[in-house]
Parts: C-alpha cells; structure tokens; sequence
C-alpha cells in the first residue's frame, strides 16, 4: 500500500514541479515583445489579426505612417486560453514565424520529426546497453587481470572524449576517408528501408558509444563490490561452482542498480542529443528545437521545452521507482 | 630448559629485563602526517592522476603563455591566407616532410600542375616542393604543394601611387623583389576571373578559354607574356618603375633591342600591380601595420577564414580556463552557504529549500540558456552563458554540502561544541564544513572541464556565439573546423582544438578521480 501511496506522491510531486516550470517558461517567453512578420507583399492586417485569434493581443488600431497599435492580453489570460487549446482541442498553435514550418500546425511538425530521433536512441540502446554491460561484467569478473585494465582504459577515453569529437571522428573516418556510410541521413520517411537505415548507422554509433561506457563503468563496479560481499562466500561454502553462484546471486544484486537505469534510458530515447543529431543531420527532435530558438517561435519552443522537462522528470521518476519494485528490501517511502 | 621446571626456577636467579620497575611505550619516530598531507600521499600513488596534473598544468601554461610567444591574434584574418597548413620554420629548414606548411596534392591534372609549376618558376619559390613529382598511371601528377607560396599573386592589386613609390623604396633598401612584371591588359585572357588572376603571367594557348593552359615553345618551355617596352617608348599608361627589376639592369635583348618589362599600370584610382602576396605581406606587416608579424608562418595553420589557429587556440583555452574558474568558484560559495543552511538547520527550511533545488534543477540547462538568450540578445554571451551556468550549477554543490552536514551535525564533537557555547555560525564553519572540503574540491575539478564541454557544445550548435572582437572559445574553433573538415587535407583546423579539448578532459578526468580517491580512501572503487 505504501509503494502505491508513494508513487501516487511522486506523481503528484512531479505535476507540480512540471506545472511551475511550464508555467515560469509561459511568463517568460510572453514578456518578450511579440515578433511580427510581416511577409513582402502581405496586408499586416492579416497578420494582426491571426495574432489576434490566437490570443496574443487585442484592440488593433491602424496608427499613421503604417505603424499598428495593439494592447497585448494580460499574460494569465494568455495563459488560460493556451490551456484551453491545448486541453479542448490538443491545438499547441502554429508556426508563426519566418522558417521551414511556416503556418504549419506545430504538433502535426512535431509528431513527424519524432520518429528518426527515437530510432537512432533505440538503436544505439539496443546496441550500446549488452555490449556495456558485458564489458562490465568481464572487467568485474577478471579483476585487476589485463582485461580488466584494458577495459578501463576504453572506459576512461570513452568517458573523457567528449561526444563531439567522438562523433567528429567516426564521421571523418568511416564516412568520409573510407566511404562505408553516407555523411548525413537520408532524408526519406521511409525509415525502415536498408539506405535510411544505413544512413542513421554513423549516429548511431557515435550515440551508443557513451553509453557503452556509462554501463560498463557502473557494472564494473557493482558487481565487484557485490562479489567481495560475505553471501557470496556462502554460496560458494554451500556448494555452488563459481558460475552458479555468480549467476544467481552476483549478477541478480548487481542488476537492482543497473536495470532501473536501463528503463531510464529508454524513456529518454525521446529527448535524443542535439550535437549528433546536427552533426549527422538527423531530421529529428533537436533541429526543430534549434529551429525554433534561430526564428524565436515562442509556441514551438513552450512545446518542446515542455516535452524535454517532461521527459527528464518521467525518466527520473520511473528509475525510483523501479527500484522499489525490482528490489524488495528497498521500501519506498517506508518510514 | 624443561618447560615442566618453569615453576622451580629459584627466585635469585631471576632478574629484571629493564633496570626501571615501569616500562614507557616508545616515542613514535614517524611523523604525525594531517589530513591533507595523508591525501597528499595518496594522490601522488595514482600515476594516472599525477600525469593528469601535468598534462592540465601544461594546458594552463600554453594557455597562459602561448599569446606572449605569437605576434597574431584572434581577431587577425587573412583571407588570402585561408587554409593555409601548419608550417614550422624549424621543420622547413630541415627539410623534413612534415610540419613544413604544405600539403600532399594528388591526382592533380596537367594544367593545374603546370600552373604551380610557373609559379614556382617565376618567382624562385618552392611551391612544388623539393620539385619532386611522381606522375601515376592516369598520367596525373603527385606532389607536395607549398600552401604559403602556392598563393602566389593573387588577384591583380590596384594601389595607390603613394604605395607604389614605397613599395619601390622598400625594395631599393631591402632588395627583396615585391613587385613584378604585369601583362598588358589587351594580351591577358579574355574570360572575366582569367583577367585579374595575376597568376597567369604566361602565353596562353586559348585566351578565350575556360580553363588556361600555357603555350609551350619547342623546348617544352613556358613563355612569358610580360608587357614589354623599348627604351625611351612613350606610353599614358605605364607608370613608371625605378627599383629591383627581374630581368636586370640592362633589359631583355631581342633582335638586338633592348626591352623593359612594365611593372605597373595606371588605372582609375591608383596603380595596377602585381604584387607577390608573401613578399608583399611581408612588406604590409612591418613598413605598414607594424603589429608585429615578420612573416607568415602559423604554427598550428589556418582557417577557412584565415585566422591564425594557434592565437585563437591559446586565446579561446585562456577565456574558456578563466570562465570555468569564475563559474566554479561562484557556484561554490552559493552552494556551500545554501546547503550548510538547508543541512544544519533541517526541517521545515530545509524541505522548502529542498523543494525549490527539486524545481531548479529539473529544468533542462538547454531552455535555461534559451530563455536568457531570448531575453538577453543584445547583451554579451558570455554574460549569458554566465548567468545560464550558475543557475543549474550550484544546486549539485548545494547537495553535496547538506549531505555532509547532514552526517556530521548530529555527531558528539558538535553536541560538545555547542555545549560549550559556540554560535551557529561557528559550529557550521568551523566544526562541520572542513568535513565536506575534500568532496567539493573533488566535484569542483570535475565540474571544470563539463563547463567547457557544455560551452563547445552550446558554440557548436550554434546557440551561444562567443567569437566576437579578440574573444573566441574552442568550441567555436571545433564548429569552424567541422565546416571544412570534408575538404581535403583540411583536418588539421580540427585536429588542434579536438585534440585540446580531448587532452584537457581526459586529464581532468584522471586527476578529479586521483582527487576523489585521495580525499575519500572509502570510495575508492565504486565509481570506476
């Protein structure tokens, strides 16, 4: 009951944390002056008035010499109205400034450009979680051995090389000096078809390699902490050979740390990395967000910044409290 | 002895070991070591700490120290000079194949190797290195090619008449030949980018062509096509020429005519000249500007807007080793005083302060620099990412010093303390806060070098912009360098600022781990 009662706290935690940033990034971004673009050749009144039905301002009043004069909604009211679009209508609003998604619905944009961001993450958890946790394992189980420091050198350089030059790297070597991989992606929708995907393969490289790093490292160390605990000297005392006793008892305690984790990273393939996906020109998640910060679209970035903070916060949640489920001695919220 | 007597040994016969009847324990002859000495000893046992420490000490060195060893500056460019490779004077005179500023040219077609070659030919210069081609089986032609001399002339320069007079002076007193011959105007080619490229010096087979190929003679000779008068000849348009001449003194003699080569043409607005760019750069830097620069020669190359790597290097390691120090050190103070408070007092305080840490630190460092970009567009950057880094950087600080407070205020030598009347403030400071100096010295060396990760970053993606007057950073080098990391043998503009952000983390990562362990013997292990 205390496990439901916790989680049902840490939702509820979560929601308000949410709510204050979204609403902070809300009153932020109306204090701002609002752009207005003017395209050549258009009637501003036009574009007065869409700012007009999106709630932004009222009392348009055509001043001399072409220069309009508006009130602008007092910014709580702007708030309420936003709220009630997204909620009545899941209208996140439009594109509303100069730029690629001109005039274009902003969830419609938003949902297209998920899919090549959450690809690439998942492949490269796909490869970069095993081949992690196995160099881990490896490293913990010939302690101190020649594997054991080989793989923390690879663990060091992979952690130290920042992911820019690492990615700067693979792409001047396996793209470009040896011509196995495209540059860039392929922009197709087609994700699935063996060219897109063979051109997401240098991304998704240059992504997992961080990860195979991170999971290594924090397997190394979990498990040899837990193989120097005194249970595992029971279990070998009773009779188990070194493998059945590493099987059953080592790697189940190592893995309460490591598995939430593993859940947090796939929560996270949504957010994906901006560096790489720019650098690979990845149509993804991140360009939108760069998009949205070079034109100073204030709907788009309140969207996406909500879906990064929400992405953050779901992952950091998730890992809490799957530790509580995988692990029974951890009693969460227990007094 | 028989062990079984022990009890019959006769009293008169036993004695004592020690003249004394009370024995003293020894006086320790070690030296009692402190806390941070004992750390001390630790860290110097981790090599890959102590190398670590090197390695950063090197960097602030070469940060601090490269500007004074290099007349060039960051805000320096030199168009004409762009992609020009490292070159160290050392390396040239030697002869060695490497660091001699050129580059391996491959595959390159007739008339493109013919032209280098009438360089090199006219003006005396290496530009084909050593004059060493191979030539493969497509009939192309290999070679390494100077990037200094390999610029050549350029385009045609027009001067004023000002110049032109001091640049003949100049070459009166240095002898060193600035200026050369030009083509007349009616025997250049006719394609308009043919017509001002100073480079083509030559007789052409087709002036009307796309591509120039010079007109061998039966010898297999270039021949040249310099505008040439006889002596005494009258002409409006030449300007005239009273210094070094390259066919000497007396001229050029043909059928038993003595010619001069005309070194100038009068046009709208000045002189029309032909001007060697490495003599005449020469010339500039230190008759004109005076800044310094005898000649070009850069360390670590060029961009492709043609700015000295190695000043923008050592300057953008000094802004980014300044930066990080000042963030760090704000981050610190601010944490440490919020998190002895938020840790010593507890409760309702401390929960509020807790809650408001949660809210802060959930916010992606990303919409943090977003908003304040947003509202500060005008302002410097480095303000920005100031403000951006210290929002979301002191909250881990604040954590770590409540964590050790939270061990440490409920222990008996701070109960004592209190009994004894301390204040607060002395308790927190004096008692319980030199328990979490060794964890903060720790994260702070690591915090260090994820600062200037996340500058690169930012610069990379073009967020934050730090490249403006005498101000650049290395991220911004790194996203200048990836724009022409395709071209070929252009990989040194990213190798230099890669190769220092690689050395720098990795160094710092070394030596905040020897720290970590020297500080903490228990954690040793746990995290890597």
């Amino acid at each position: 009951m205390y496990m439901f009662k916790y989680i049902l706290k840490r939702l509820g935690l979560m929601l308000f944390t949410f709510s204050i940033i979204f609403v902070m990034c809300f009153v932020l971004i109306k204090l701002l002056p609002i752009p207005v673009n003017v395209m050549p050749g258009q009637d501003p009144l036009i574009v007065y008035k869409t700012l007009e039905g999106r709630g932004w301002i009222m009392n348009i009043v055509e001043g001399e010499n072409g220069v309009w004069h508006y009130d602008r909604v007092p910014i709580f009211k702007q708030l309420g109205i936003y709220l009630i679009r997204i909620f009545r209508d899941g209208d996140f609003g439009i594109a509303t400034t100069y730029g690629e998604y001109m005039n274009q619905n902003l969830w419609d944009v938003f949902v297209s450009h998920l899919p090549p961001t959450i690809l690439i993450n998942i492949y490269s958890s796909l490869i970069g979680v095993p081949i992690g946790i196995g160099l881990g394992i490896l490293a913990a189980l010939k302690k101190n051995k020649w594997q054991d420091q080989l793989i923390n050198v690879v663990i060091i350089l992979l952690i130290s090389i920042p992911g820019i030059v690492l990615s700067l790297l693979l792409q001047y070597f396996i793209c470009f000096k040896l011509r196995w991989f495209p540059l860039t992606m392929e922009t197709s929708n087609d994700y699935f078809s063996w060219p897109v995907f063979k051109s997401m393969l240098p991304a998704v490289f240059a992504l997992c390699l961080g990860s195979i790093a991170g999971y290594a490292r924090y397997t190394r160390a979990e498990l040899s902490e837990v193989l120097t605990s005194e249970f595992m000297l029971l279990a070998r005392t009773k009779g188990l050979t070194k493998k059945q006793a590493i099987m059953r008892h080592a790697m189940r305690n190592s893995m309460v740390v490591i598995f939430p984790s593993i859940l947090g990273e796939f929560i996270s393939v949504l957010s994906g990395s901006l560096v790489i996906e720019k650098m690979f020109a990845i149509n993804g998640v991140g360009g939108l967000y760069l998009n949205a910060i070079t034109f100073q679209d204030y709907d788009f970035f309140m969207l996406l910044s909500a879906f990064y903070t929400l992405v953050g916060l779901t992952a950091g949640i998730v890992i809490d409290i799957s530790y509580g489920i995988i692990d029974p001695r951890i009693r969460m919220g227990a007094r | 002895m028989d062990m079984k007597n022990i009890n019959n040994i006769p009293l008169e016969k036993l004695r004592l070991a020690n003249r004394s009847d009370t024995s003293h324990d020894k006086k320790l002859e070690t030296k009692p070591l402190t806390y941070m000495q004992d750390a001390f000893r630790r860290f110097c046992k981790n090599k890959g700490a102590v190398v670590g420490g090197i390695v950063i000490s090197f960097l602030v060195l070469f940060a601090l120290l490269a500007p004074l060893f290099t007349p060039f500056q960051p805000i320096y460019n030199d168009q004409t000079y762009a992609f020009a490779a490292p070159k160290n004077k050392i390396f040239y005179n030697l002869g060695i194949d490497f660091w001699d500023g050129c580059r391996e040219k491959e595959g390159v077609g007739y008339v493109a190797y013919l032209k280098d070659l009438a360089l090199g030919l006219e003006t005396g210069r290496e530009v084909i290195k050593d004059g060493e081609v191979e030539i493969d089986e497509n009939g192309n032609y290999n070679y390494r090619y100077d990037t200094y001399y390999g610029v050549g002339f350029g385009k045609y320069k027009i001067i004023s008449k000002e110049e032109y007079e001091a640049i003949q002076a100049y070459q009166n007193e240095t002898g060193r030949q600035v200026l050369y011959p030009i083509v007349k105007y009616s025997d250049r080619p006719t394609q308009e980018k043919n017509k001002y490229d100073a480079n083509i010096y030559y007789v052409t087979e087709n002036p009307k062509a796309q591509t120039i190929r010079p007109k061998l003679d039966k010898d297999g000779n270039i021949q040249v096509n310099y505008w040439k008068y006889e002596e005494g000849e009258k002409s409006g348009l030449r300007a005239d020429y009273n210094s070094l001449r390259i066919e000497g003194e007396d001229g050029v003699q043909e059928n038993g005519k003595t010619y001069y080569y005309a070194y100038g043409r009068k046009v709208d607005g000045g002189i029309e000249v032909r001007t060697e760019y490495y003599e005449y750069y020469i010339y500039q830097h230190t008759q004109v500007k005076k800044d310094g620069i005898t000649e070009p020669v850069f360390w670590f190359g060029t961009t492709s807007t043609g700015k000295d790597i190695f000043a923008c290097l050592s300057y953008g390691a000094r802004f980014s080793f300044v930066f990080a120090i000042i963030v760090a050190v704000v981050n610190l103070v601010v944490g440490v005083i919020w998190g002895s408070i938020s840790g010593y007092y507890g409760g309702k305080i401390d929960l509020a302060m807790e809650r408001f840490c949660e809210i802060l630190g959930s916010v992606p460092t990303m919409i943090v620099i977003t908003l304040l970009k947003y509202h500060m567009g005008t302002t410097s950057q480095v303000i920005v990412l100031l403000i951006a880094f210290f929002a979301t950087g002191w909250i881990g600080m604040a954590g770590r010093t409540r964590m050790q407070f939270y061990r440490f205020k409920n222990q008996e030598y701070v109960l004592t303390a209190r009994t004894l009347g301390a204040r607060d403030r002395r308790i927190m400071f004096k008692h319980i806060f030199p328990n979490a100096i060794g964890t903060l010295v720790t994260s702070c060396a690591l915090v260090i070098p994820s600062m200037i990760y996340s500058e690169t970053s930012l610069s990379y993606l073009g967020i934050i912009n730090l490249e403006s007057g005498n101000t650049t950073s290395v991220g911004t080098l790194i996203a200048a360098g990836q724009q022409s990391l395709m071209k070929d043998g252009s990989a040194y503009i990213t190798f230099f600022p890669c190769a220092f952000l690689v050395l720098l983390m990795l160094s710092f990562n070394l030596f905040g781990n020897g720290l970590r362990d020297a500080f903490n013997p228990s954690l040793r292990g746990t995290e890597g």
